[in-house]
């Protein structure tokens, strides 16, 4: 447990610094500090294949910012309006500390009861879809339809890219 | 520089294909062991990525256009919605209407392979696409810009 919060102190810090610097490029080699704490974090967890997706995401992730922001590395900065700013931002997180309080006080204590949909999934899983990994067991077959949704996602976003850059624009 | 460039790219060029099959594996093996058709699709996506920030856009764009990477991501999506229509005729979306086959098959799980490869083709073609469209940019001409 001690080296779970290590790692989630490490990705906090990671996190402060990616916000607080000025230099744009340092800001994105914090921001990969934090997916690979977080791959780290999987890994202890117990959880191999989210590690691994996590790493190759945050690798290509990292390849495409540094490429797109090493050019343009102007500091950007907002006068006025900071005392306004920080007043909003207090107050929602004083919300969100409430709610989230309020939400996490009728929870289950963490790990406490196993669920009984994903005891089944465990018993029956590779007996009724043949598959021995059972996370694809879950994604491809169990909850395929959330697959097919996060497909169309990726799919959506990918057409938004292209309409935004596109060379000319359409009159 | 010249000397870098050389370095950089011959040793894309060795481990350029050993990148692609491992991503590969992890699509085909993805209901065996770990890995998955997005994980792969991503590696198999980085693979070309290495080859444009070694060899440059023109040289890839011979291996595959951003046109072709397009049609690979749609079809990854229209394979997926294929499999989850062809459900229907067994019973209901997205069944799982092939035989099962012996665990720790190649071929087995029925459709969960192929729901993997589709997803594979859809993540790596559409990451690549994605890439060369926040990367490769040219600057329009200065009559076309925009005001």
């Amino acid at each position: 447990m001690l080296e779970l919060y290590a790692l989630l102190i490490f990705m906090l810090l990671g996190a402060l610094i990616a916000v607080e610097n000025h230099d744009l490029l340092s800001s994105v080699i914090a921001v990969g500090t934090v997916g690979f704490g977080l791959c780290i974090v999987f890994l202890y967890l117990g959880a191999p294949d989210l590690a691994l997706t996590q790493l190759v995401v945050e690798i290509l992730a990292l390849v495409i910012l540094i490429r797109s922001t090493v050019a343009l590395t102007v500091p950007e900065t907002y006068k006025g309006r900071e005392f306004l700013a920080y007043l909003m931002t207090g107050i929602f997180i004083l919300t969100l500390l409430f709610f989230s309080s309020r939400a996490l006080s009728s929870l289950p204590s963490f790990g406490a009861p196993l669920m009984k949909v994903s005891k089944e999934y465990i018993a029956l899983g590779t007996s009724r879809t043949g598959a021995p990994n059972l996370v694809a067991a879950i994604m491809f077959d169990y909850r395929a339809l959330d697959s097919l949704g996060a497909a169309a996602v990726l799919l959506v976003s990918i057409l938004g890219v292209i309409t935004i850059l596109r060379l000319k624009g359409r009159k | 520089m010249g000397g870098i460039r050389l370095i950089v790219k011959t040793i894309t060029r060795i481990t350029l294909g050993i990148i692609f099959l491992f991503g590969c594996y992890l699509t085909f093996a993805g209901h065996l062991t770990l890995g998955g058709g997005f994980a792969g699709g991503i590696i198999v996506a980085i693979s070309y990525i290495l080859f444009v920030l070694a060899y440059g856009e023109a040289a890839a764009a011979e291996k595959i256009s951003r046109f072709w990477a397009g049609v690979i991501m749609c079809l990854g999506l229209l394979l997926f919605i294929v499999i989850a229509l062809w459900g229907m005729w067994d019973g209901y979306f997205l069944g799982n209407f092939l035989p099962k086959g012996d665990p720790h098959d190649l071929l087995s799980a029925g459709t969960i392979p192929w729901l993997n490869l589709a997803v594979m083709l859809l993540t790596g073609a559409g990451l690549f696409l994605a890439f060369l469209l926040l990367i490769g940019f040219e600057v329009a001409p200065q009559e076309e810009r925009g005001t």
